[in-house]
């Protein structure tokens, strides 16, 4: 998000799911809506079918929505941020640009202008392998619509250019006008069910709730006298993320690790440096739902209690605040999470007294001006969309409608930097990682039903016929796909959905770990690791490897750098 | 048909479109979820798992007990399995609360003391609810002193 807080002023999605029917052209780019957030797909495709909207599909794989594509652009992967100043260099020279909106709302537009003459589309095209005349036909698309929205998930920010490719993406919505508006906007759609939430309350390095950065010494006075905690309690230093974390273990920095309700131990990259970092330090607490593979490496496991068993808040991607209500007490003696963070903080030598959630989210609001106006109270008759400053203030639909929140809208000249790990003789395919429609995440939740778990029983790496071919793999056969970092057995699934000389693979399934491959480079500014890129081959298992594996449930294969 | 003995409209868990939903409660299971019309987010629509996959909150491999690693428990002697998720936890024995919470808060004292705040790094959850995730970044900010607070948003 750390691209659309530099050119917006902030990093969430502008616009509301209702209003996506308005638009006349959707651009959608590294976004597998269908299987990610199927539920938004479904007014995505009502905006084409029923209110005749254009879809324009910038994604190397022919995903579901491709059927829906007016016109559909598979660049290869990594190459993005080429295609997209391509875009912009085409608006620009074609006069389809906004200028108006450039004009009153912006600034910058000299700068980009002067960088873009280096991307004109013949130049993208040999990067991207999308021809010159369709990027323009798709800039002309995007600029000429009345209404134009973007939308883009984790296909664009897993990248080590991720920050990068966002602020390309947010310099063609500027040119062109298409914010502020129903229909318009630059729309990420947030993974997690609460990760807009976790960001918003500032369980980030950097921020306090409502993104007031520890830095300032405003922010942390304020923060401190809301706490009742002196002024230098507060650390003015900027924290470690999870990639340096477990890095800060390993040369000695950081000795003890409390984990609430994650399980790097498999959603990480490079699982094996996390694993030898997560078995290394002196101290690690798990607090979670069910034993997972990083509870196995802890000290202390807390059982909590599951969304169905608590009071409390979720923020979904549109910024909408809506209530979580139990419909059950814990199981045993699982408590929720709020419990045991206070029973600790009391033994640490506080003294903090909530009687219920609705107390912390008095106490949160109180200090978080987005949330300023919101209490359960309100929420418990319907959501409300941040920000929403006072009791009387309805929330906010549509963000940035007469200025942006820091002022005028900025232009950022981006350059294409290749990917981390390109591929080579003998790792000769990319691999990229993603979501299928039927499991989620790590697999804790869905691989618990019997039913979802009987249609997506295992995991299979989707290559093309063609390359499936030269290695002499047919459908369902087993095979090693390995990195320079480790390797996992799937078995082979041959489909089209793949373009030539690339892999698709799910991380939903423990027993193929695939962030065994998967590279933690990451993009300098949001930290967020190159998940879509990494450099792999892949081989037909040999036939005990694949008899064994298939007896045993697909055993974990590491291999030790 | 079957009538519920109560039902309770709440948030799907899954992903960050927030999908308004009905849980129909049949002794003390969930046997059936709905989607609710009642708002401009799914208006009654639901995927896949918003509707099917809530057998996890039954699932008999929860965690209902504190659980501490203990050296003198058989280090074959697996608590918990699951078929989808094959985590054997061995070496770990069931202990109270009091136990539990006494343990972290010390040895997180004593880490805090030897090494300093920033040598203590908190993870928390972007599927735990905004007043849990309020609350342990103060827990890390003015309890800890640390910004080392982070979840998996980037992942």
């Amino acid at each position: 998000m750390a691209g659309l807080a530099t050119t917006l002023g902030s990093g969430a999605m502008t616009n509301s799911i209702r209003d996506i029917t308005q638009a006349d052209v959707l651009l959608v780019t590294g976004s597998n809506t269908t299987e990610a957030h199927p539920v938004l797909a479904l007014q995505m495709k009502k905006a084409v079918r029923q209110y005749g909207a254009k879809l324009l599909l910038i994604d190397p794989r022919e995903i579901e929505l491709a059927e829906f594509a007016y016109l559909h652009l598979r660049q290869k992967p990594g190459t993005d941020v080429a295609l997209f100043n391509a875009m912009a260099h085409a608006i620009i020279a074609h006069a389809w640009a906004n200028e108006r909106f450039i004009a009153e709302r912006t600034e910058g537009f000299a700068a980009l202008k002067e960088a873009l003459a280096d991307w004109p589309p013949e130049r993208a095209a040999v990067i991207t392998g999308v021809r010159a005349r369709d990027i323009v036909a798709a800039a002309r698309l995007y600029a000429e619509a009345t209404n134009g929205a973007i939308f883009w998930a984790m296909g664009i920010t897993q990248h080590t250019h991720g920050t990068d490719n966002v602020k390309a993406l947010s310099n063609l919505a500027l040119l062109t006008g298409h914010i502020g508006r129903p229909g318009t906007g630059l729309n990420p759609l947030r993974g997690q069910n609460n990760v807009q939430g976790a960001c918003d309350m500032g369980g980030l390095v950097n921020v306090y709730p409502g993104y007031q950065p520890v830095t300032s010494e405003d922010a942390r006075r304020k923060f401190a006298a809301g706490w009742g905690v002196p002024n230098e309690s507060l650390s003015a230093n900027v924290g470690l993320t999870v990639t340096e974390v477990m890095n800060g273990v390993l040369d000695g920095r950081v000795h003890a690790i409390y984990i609430m309700g994650e399980n790097p131990m498999l959603s990480d990259p490079n699982l094996n440096h996390v694993k030898e970092a997560l078995e290394s330090v002196d101290f690690l607490v798990v607090q979670d739902i069910f034993p997972n593979e990083t509870a196995v490496l802890a000290d202390i496991i807390l059982p909590a209690a599951s969304f169905a068993e608590k009071v409390g808040t979720f923020t979904s991607t549109e910024r909408r605040v809506q209530m979580v209500r139990p419909a059950f007490a814990p199981p045993g003696e699982a408590r929720q999470d709020w419990q045991i963070v206070t029973e600790l903080a009391n033994r640490l030598g506080h003294n903090w007294r909530y009687d219920c959630p609705a107390e912390i989210f008095a106490e949160m609001a109180a200090l978080t001006p987005q949330y300023a106006g919101m209490s359960h109270a309100r929420l418990e008759t319907g959501g409300l969309q941040w920000p929403c400053p006072t009791p009387e203030h309805p929330g906010t639909p549509i963000l940035h409608t007469s200025q942006f929140t820091r002022g005028l809208g900025l232009f950022c000249p981006v350059t294409y930097r290749p990917p981390a790990e390109e591929t080579d003789e003998e790792y000769p395919f990319i691999l990229s990682t993603g979501r299928i429609l039927f499991h989620w995440h790590g697999g804790t939740m869905s691989r618990r039903s019997p039913g979802l778990a009987a249609i997506a029983p295992e995991a299979e790496a989707e290559i093309h016929p063609d390359d499936a071919a030269q290695l002499d793999i047919v459908d369902g056969d087993w095979v090693q796909v390995a990195s320079r970092r480790g390797e996992v057995l799937a078995t082979a699934k041959l489909t089209n959905r793949s373009p030539k000389g690339a892999i698709f693979m799910t991380f939903h399934y423990a027993e193929t770990a695939v962030n065994l491959l998967t590279i933690d480079a990451v993009d300098p500014t949001a930290k967020i690791p190159e998940y879509k890129v990494c450099a792999v081959k892949m081989n037909k298992a040999p036939f005990v490897v694949a008899a064994s594996a298939a007896s045993k449930g697909n055993k974990l294969l590491t291999k030790n750098n | 048909m079957l009538t519920p003995d109560r039902t309770v409209h709440t948030t799907c868990p899954y992903c960050g479109v927030g999908c308004q939903i009905d849980l129909h409660i049949k002794n003390e299971m969930v046997y059936r979820v709905d989607g609710r019309f009642d708002n401009d987010v799914n208006n009654g629509k639901l995927c896949v798992k918003g509707r099917f996959g809530y057998d996890f909150i039954h699932a008999p491999d929860r965690l209902t007990h504190p659980l501490i690693k203990n050296d003198q428990v058989a280090e074959d002697r697996p608590l918990t399995m699951s078929p989808a998720h094959p985590v054997t936890l061995s070496g770990f024995a069931p202990t109270s609360w009091e136990t539990a919470l006494d343990t972290v808060a010390v040895r997180l004292r004593e880490t805090r003391e030897k090494y300093g705040p920033d040598s203590i790094a908190i993870l928390t959850s972007a599927k735990c609810t905004n007043e849990e995730n309020y609350l342990l970044q103060k827990f890390a900010r003015a309890v800890i002193g640390t910004n080392n607070i982070d979840h998996c948003a980037r992942l």
